[in-house]
């Protein structure tokens, strides 16, 4: 048997779960998310006290909100500006004066939704996106957030005041986006989401424990998004994405922290449950109208993670997914993974064509993962000499010491 | 016949510590409360820390459950307490009348439930 949680446990994990729901809520009837999460911030301390006494309320998220409440009363009364304030301190007493039981076991509205489409609001810059998301939704600490993205904690804190500001003097509502608005902002919630999981997923930089909780943060928060826009299929996709590309997160790094090819993975270390999970919301989804980028880069993944060795692996499928996502988001960095697969489905040198037509777009000379690619398929192509010029090309271009060590194996092993 | 007198004020109401007038306000208390007792009225009084320290207490299924406040049912707050024991309510109000913050605030006044027996 486990040991029983302590109160701190409770606390914490109530705090990380209820976080953005009480948040959330508190924001759309004070309209102020600085004093919310004063507010809600206070309250967790309250919390740790008289629960560390008595043990836990019915209802823990009821009682912290109920206490952010009290407490945002109590600033209201004391603040300078009174009078303007009386619509906040109206709608509050209007809770308070509701029958003792009520607060107490009271359940709370979700209004997370409004809260991550102001987070994601355009008005603000990608990174401050990220943070708020983070920080108001995610209920991690400001120093959580600046040590997953390398900054310094004052930074990160001068960032999401700032964002804050924005959001109260620029008016941004905390609301829904209309209809005809919606698919556009939706859309930047889930990049925000996705750049979230990346920077988890990426090994690039950052202590591995912190990089990895934010892809299971990122995981947590899209689910959450995924359930309140139902008949949204990439939310769905992005979803099942995640979970897809996070089923092999222990394969794909070697003891040493080397990065580990899909091909050489043991695929006997990968998640079955978030690949099942993935694979059911794929078939759950796909029939819908609402075909999108997430799904179909999320339907390849599922190829791979249902495939039971490297060789075994259907390109014809995979081929046919990336020419659909390809004439949804034609870029030259799909036509490089398109490439791939039609070095496997067909021939190096079928590949080899696809890729001429991709050496003219506008910055590829300078993407690594080109050069990568051009090495590999040049060498199955038996064109060694030129096929070691682009692996050194792809070296060249690589920031990254463990990807480098990555690069320089392929090479190695290619080129012999 | 006991009178309980609940004091109930805003807070920042009333002469600032420091104040001449604070100095005043506290020695009426103090004379209040002399009074009081020399009448032979005084059974109990007591001022109570701001409203910002309340924690309220409900036992459900058995179980006491803790919380910070309220805070501030209205405006006023209660802020002290007499427990007089007059002849009747005639008397409990005038000396109710007497009590400092009676000028900026409100005194309630009730009688304390008689059980028979």
């Amino acid at each position: 048997m486990l040991p029983p949680l302590s109160t701190e446990q409770v606390i914490e994990r109530t705090v990380r779960e209820e976080w953005g729901r009480i948040l959330a809520s508190l924001v759309s009837g004070l309209n102020d998310l600085q004093l919310a999460e004063d507010c809600l911030q206070e309250a967790v301390i309250s919390a740790l006290d008289h629960w560390g006494k008595n043990g836990l309320p019915r209802s823990p998220s009821a009682w912290l909100i109920t206490v952010a409440r009290r407490k945002a009363l109590d600033k209201l009364r004391r603040a300078q500006n009174f009078a303007r304030k009386e619509n906040e301190i109206a709608y509050l007493l209007e809770l308070e004066n509701r029958p003792l039981d009520d607060p107490m076991t009271e359940t709370i509205p979700d209004k997370r939704l409004e809260m991550i489409f102001t987070c994601c609001h355009p008005a603000l810059e990608r990174k401050s996106q990220v943070a708020l998301t983070l920080r108001t939704l995610g209920g991690l600490s400001t120093d959580e957030i600046a040590a997953a993205f390398l900054d310094k904690p004052a930074s990160m804190q001068k960032r999401i005041t700032r964002a804050k500001q924005q959001i109260a003097r620029g008016g941004i509502p905390y609301e829904v986006p209309q209809d005809a608005d919606l698919p556009e902002r939706t859309s930047a919630v889930l990049s925000v989401l996705y750049l979230i999981f990346n920077e988890g997923y990426s090994a690039n930089s950052g202590t591995a424990v912190l990089r990895s909780d934010l892809s299971g943060e990122a995981i947590r928060l899209t689910r959450i998004i995924a359930a309140l826009l139902p008949n949204d299929c990439e939310a769905a996709g992005l979803l099942a994405l995640m979970l897809l590309h996070d089923s092999r997160r222990n394969a794909r790094v070697g003891p040493a922290g080397e990065m580990i090819a899909l091909e050489d993975q043991n695929r006997k270390r990968w998640d079955r449950e978030k690949i099942q999970e993935g694979v059911a919301i794929l078939n759950e989804t796909l029939p819908k109208q609402g075909i999108g980028p997430y799904q179909i880069q999320a339907a390849i993944s599922a190829v791979h993670a249902q495939s039971p060795a490297w060789d075994q692996t259907d390109w014809t499928e995979i081929v046919a997914l990336y020419e659909l996502l390809l004439a949804m988001q034609p870029s030259p960095v799909v036509q490089v993974n398109l490439a791939v697969a039609v070095s496997y489905a067909q021939t190096p040198d079928a590949a080899l064509t696809i890729m001429e037509k991709v050496a003219t777009a506008a910055k590829i000379q300078t993407y690594q993962p080109y050069h990568a690619a051009m090495g590999n398929l040049l060498a199955r192509a038996g064109r060694i000499t030129e096929a070691k010029v682009s692996f050194e090309n792809a070296i060249e271009l690589s920031e990254n010491a463990q990807e480098i060590v990555f690069l320089q194996n392929a090479a190695r092993r290619l080129l012999h | 016949m006991q009178f309980m007198c609940l004091i109930y004020s805003a807070p920042n109401s009333g002469p600032k510590p420091g104040t001449p007038e604070f100095g005043m306000f506290m020695k009426g208390y103090g004379d209040f409360t002399q009074t009081v007792k020399a009448d032979g009225k005084f059974v109990a009084g007591d001022a109570l820390q701001g409203a910002d320290t309340a924690t309220t207490v409900s036992v459900r299924a058995g179980k006491a459950e803790t919380i910070d406040g309220p805070f501030a049912e209205t405006k006023e707050q209660l802020g002290g307490y007499y427990l007089l024991d007059c002849t009747d309510m005639d008397e409990a109000l005038k000396y109710a009348a007497m009590i400092p913050s009676s000028e900026f605030g409100r005194i309630e006044v009730r009688p304390v439930m008689v059980w028979d027996t």
